[in-house]
């Protein structure tokens, strides 16, 4: 067991474990905190990885961002759903019984695959991803459609939000 | 000369549909055209007659033609017409009578008297009540279907005449059946009255019987010598075959035959044992009486069984025995003579008396043939047409001057009961001196009668050849005849009125007297052309014509029997003592209880209408009423047919509701449908508007794809 | 680096499952935003490890894991701004109560 594994499982743990409090833990401000655990666990994910600016990316938009939105609105909605009383469902077992099975088919499935069973080669000398990642994000022969196309659904996703979430016209 | 003879029916046929189709409303305009058509058919037969007078031989010289009519294989059925020696006789006398029955109709229809107030049709007319010098008297009405009468007996004519100028049996059996229609529209003229609707029918249903036998025998004729037409029947080798040809019964086959067409005839000609239906037929108006029972009707049973004389005797010759057909014929004829005349004597009413005579008188003739005396019974056929019509017709005259007071005053008296009348010389003298002519030459007074000429050929042949009993019979009922004859002439115009309507009787118009003159005058002359040879005095002085012409029909004339004094002595013992001792015994009559002869037996006519009431009428109907009608028509077929409709609704019932309703309306058609809406109240709330509920169900069905894709198209 | 691709995967593959378990089964709306988040992660982290493992030198793993982000932030956004509004009208953030669209 080498160090990179042994740092990968506790990482991974650290993410299951904060999962699985997400959606089972009762009062919903614990879960969001949990959820920010599992956010930055992905992000240490991400380090191991070897990219970096998905890590920052990971912390800044996910933790800074979207979490703090999840955080705002528990607490703009909390006067309703008191936290006591079942948060699931009452046929909780089969949502459970359905992640289980996917999960086992997905399980089966990587494990039959030998290809799946290789080790990461070393990344090629003088690949400098951030540049490469900004590169390909701008570069007309690469990704700056979806770049862009991106940046217009955030628009659309913005106005959308605003509109909907200000509720003063009827 | 032939196409007279085709056409001498035409003109009563011709009548018959104009007066039905266009004239039925105008009276004088019918009776005009039917007496007109007798006119013109008498004046074609007095030609006829005179031609054929004419001619020498006409035996061997007959007028006739025929044509081809019925194809039959590679042979035709021929019809035609034929005058021989034994038809021109009867068509003269048939020819007299039927045209003086047509003018005397005209008379007693009450021709220009004024509708009758409450005539119907149907009915006998009652009578008018009109105004005349200020007071009111009933007058006799005119009947009230006048011209149907005349169309009626225009088509009887037309009946007889075919009958008379056919050829051959088939034309011959058609005047036949129609005549015997006729005689039914007739006798139930009034049919308003039951008693004449019953007699119509009576009439009908036993000449019927008579007739079958008759067609029995034509079809035996017919398919034994392949033709109908008698110049071909009576071929010497024909009638030779029928002879010799063994039939049934142990009879040749000329004695089937015989005896099957004789069977007709005695039907027809009303005698024992069918003739119950004739005294019935007195229900009709006296005209008809006249036209059936002495012109035409009866007359014709006679003709044809005379025509059939070859057939009948063929095989026999003079002095032979007879054969089992002729003595069949001779028995039935003298018992017939005399049953008759026995019940005659009983009898209070003036058509009834003749009716009886009339059978007693066809029976004389038919007995004459019998033993074969062809001539003798031809020449007594004409006689009593004459003087038979001429009785009828006065006793119609005598009627109607009766009814003048019956009209007058509503008194309920029987116009017809002899044992009203009496002292009628007085008040109708022509029809009282016709009357007496007639009365007799029916009873055969010597010499200056008809009837007694006719009558005394008989008995000469009877006698002559030796069939006693016949002769004996024969005598007896001529004694009878003579009896009852008188006793009628007695009660009638004899003596004093016995009731007003007797003493307030008139005479009849000219059209009624008139006839009653013309047939006297025959009544009284016929007899002197049939005169024997042989007669002491009177033979040889004028020939005897009749039996020169007449016998001539036959192959061979025949003999004139040998003269004996016994059956001359005889005729004229009994035609004068009955006359005297019906007059002895009457004229002191004056009421039925005095008269010893009205002996319950004979007043009935021996029981023998109930006899066959209980025989034939009673199981008939109860076979038509009860058992064919009630058990198996209404039981069982209708049962049947109950059950089969019971069972198809039973049937029906099933279908619906054991099958219909709870498997099609409810399983199929509402089942369906109410499976549908089931299945969609309960798939809608897959729509349950949840949004986790949609997407376990997708997470579901995604799970199996995944499961089901793996495994049944392989790995990835 | 020895860890195999495989154990990527199949945390992956357990986040994933763990993100839908809180889909399907958690009541409160924002709860269910909650794990629709842990599984867009779940997505990423296989993006990521495939682009490493596979050819880190092709940048287009990166690129559709930074759309991912972009994607998801949106998606957060208006689901919360839904959620919000449908909150004011309906006084209920309880999933199962805003049944309008049910039959």
């Amino acid at each position: 067991m080498t160090a990179d594994q042994i740092i990968f499982l506790l990482c991974a743990a650290l993410i299951i474990v904060s999962a699985l409090m997400v959606v089972t833990t009762r009062k919903l401000i614990h879960a969001a905190l949990w959820l920010v655990a599992a956010l930055f666990g992905v992000a240490i994910l991400y380090v191991i990885l070897q990219a970096g600016f998905l890590a920052v990316v990971q912390v800044v938009v996910y933790i800074g961002a979207i979490a703090i939105l999840f955080i705002f609105a528990v607490m703009l909605t909390r006067r309703e759903m008191l936290d006591k009383g079942a948060q699931t469902r009452s046929n909780w077992w089969l949502p459970a019984l359905l992640g289980l099975l996917i999960l086992a088919g997905l399980i089966f499935l990587i494990i039959g695959q030998p290809a799946f069973g290789r080790t990461a080669a070393a990344m090629p000398e003088g690949v400098d991803t951030l540049r490469n990642l900004g590169t390909a994000l701008v570069s007309p022969d690469a990704f700056v459609l979806p770049f862009e196309v991106a940046s217009i659904l955030l628009l659309a996703a913005l106005v959308g939000a605003v509109y909907v979430a200000s509720g003063n016209k009827e | 000369m032939t196409t007279l003879i085709w056409l001498l029916p035409l003109p009563p046929l011709l009548a018959f549909f104009v007066i039905l189709l266009f004239t039925n409303k105008r009276k004088a305009l019918s009776h005009g055209i039917a007496v007109g058509a007798a006119g013109l058919s008498w004046l074609g037969s007095m030609i006829i007659f005179i031609r054929a007078l004419g001619v020498e031989e006409f035996g061997k010289h007959v007028f006739g033609s025929s044509i081809n009519w019925l194809p039959t294989g590679s042979t035709w059925l021929k019809v035609g017409v034929q005058i021989d020696p034994l038809s021109a006789a009867v068509v003269f006398f048939v020819a007299w009578t039927v045209l003086a029955i047509f003018v005397y109709s005209i008379g007693y229809h009450n021709f220009g008297q004024p509708k009758g107030d409450h005539d119907v049709a149907g009915l006998p007319p009652h009578g008018t009540t009109i105004t005349e010098h200020g007071h009111k008297h009933t007058v006799p009405s005119i009947e009230p279907m006048y011209s149907r009468f005349f169309a009626f007996i225009s088509l009887f004519a037309f009946g007889m005449y075919t009958l008379v100028v056919s050829d051959n049996l088939l034309t011959l059996f058609v005047g036949w059946e129609i005549m015997g229609l006729c005689s039914y529209l007739l006798i139930g003229f009034w049919f308003g009255k039951p008693s004449a609707r019953d007699a119509a029918v009576k009439a009908f249903m036993t000449t019927r019987i008579g007739d079958v036998f008759m067609l029995l025998g034509i079809a035996f004729v017919y398919s034994f010598t392949g033709s109908l037409s008698f110049s071909e029947i009576f071929k010497p080798e024909m009638l030779q075959a029928l002879a010799s040809t063994p039939a049934f019964f142990g009879l040749s086959a000329a004695g089937i035959i015989g005896l099957l067409l004789f069977i007709g005839t005695v039907g027809k000609s009303a005698q024992w044992p069918l003739h119950v239906w004739l005294p019935d037929a007195m229900e009709g108006p006296t005209p008809v009486s006249a036209m059936i029972h002495a012109a035409t009707m009866v007359s014709a049973g006679v003709y044809m069984v005379i025509r059939m004389f070859p057939l009948i005797s063929a095989g026999w010759t003079e002095g032979m025995p007879l054969n089992t057909t002729m003595s069949v014929i001779a028995f039935i004829g003298a018992f017939t003579a005399l049953f008759a005349a026995t019940i005659a004597v009983a009898q209070n009413d003036i058509k009834r008396v003749l009716a009886y005579s009339t059978i007693s008188q066809l029976g004389f003739m038919i007995a004459a043939l019998g033993i074969g005396a062809y001539v003798a019974a031809a020449f007594h056929l004409v006689t009593h047409a004459f003087f038979k019509a001429l009785l009828f017709l006065g006793s119609g005259s005598v009627i109607h001057g009766m009814e003048h007071w019956v009209l007058h005053t509503d008194d309920h008296v029987d116009p017809q009961d002899m044992f009203n009348m009496g002292g009628l010389r007085k008040k109708m003298p022509i029809t009282f001196w016709t009357f007496l002519i007639g009365g007799f030459a029916l009873s055969g007074f010597p010499v200056l009668t008809a009837g007694f000429w006719s009558k005394d050929e008989i008995f000469a042949e009877a006698f002559g050849n030796g069939h006693l009993v016949v002769f004996v019979v024969l005598a007896m009922a001529a004694f009878l005849t003579a009896f009852y004859t008188m006793r009628q002439i007695t009660l009638t115009f004899f003596g004093e009125p016995r009731t007003k309507a007797a003493e307030h009787a008139s005479e009849t118009p000219w059209t009624m007297t008139v006839p009653l003159i013309v047939l006297a005058i025959f009544a009284v002359g016929y007899g002197w052309v049939g005169i024997p040879e042989h007669f002491p005095g009177l033979g040889g002085l004028i020939p005897n014509w009749f039996h020169e012409f007449v016998g001539g029909t036959l192959a061979e004339l025949p003999k004139a029997v040998e003269f004996s004094w016994v059956p001359l002595i005889t005729s004229l013992c009994v035609a004068l003592g009955g006359l005297f001792f019906g007059w002895l015994v009457y004229h002191k009559v004056k009421s039925p209880k005095q008269d010893f002869l009205q002996i319950p037996v004979l007043k009935n006519k021996w029981y023998f209408d109930e006899i066959y009431n209980f025989v034939f009428v009673k199981p008939a109907s109860w076979i038509a009423e009860k058992f064919t009608s009630l058990y198996m028509d209404q039981t069982v077929i209708d049962g049947l047919l109950h059950s089969v409709a019971r069972f198809s609704l039973f049937l029906g019932h099933v279908f619906r509701n054991y099958f219909d309703k709870p498997i099609i309306n409810e399983f199929l058609g509402d089942g369906t449908g109410n499976l549908v809406k089931a299945s969609g109240s309960g798939l809608r709330k897959i729509q349950a508007g949840r949004i986790q509920y949609y997407m376990v169900v997708s997470m579901v069905v995604l799970v199996l794809f995944a499961v089901m894709y793996y495994f049944l198209i392989g790995g990835m | 680096m020895s860890i195999p691709l495989s154990w990527y995967l199949i945390l992956a593959a357990a986040l994933f499952s763990i993100g839908l378990f809180g889909v399907l089964s958690r009541k409160n709306a924002i709860a269910i935003l909650l794990g629709v988040e842990l599984m867009l992660n779940a997505v990423n982290i296989n993006l990521v490890a495939f682009w490493r493992y596979l050819d880190p030198v092709n940048m287009a793993g990166q690129v559709f894991a930074v759309i991912v982000f972009a994607v998801a932030a949106a998606e957060v956004a208006v689901g919360l701004a839904l959620i919000i509004s449908v909150y004011r009208r309906r006084k209920t953030v309880v999933a199962d109560e805003i049944d309008l669209m049910k039959w």
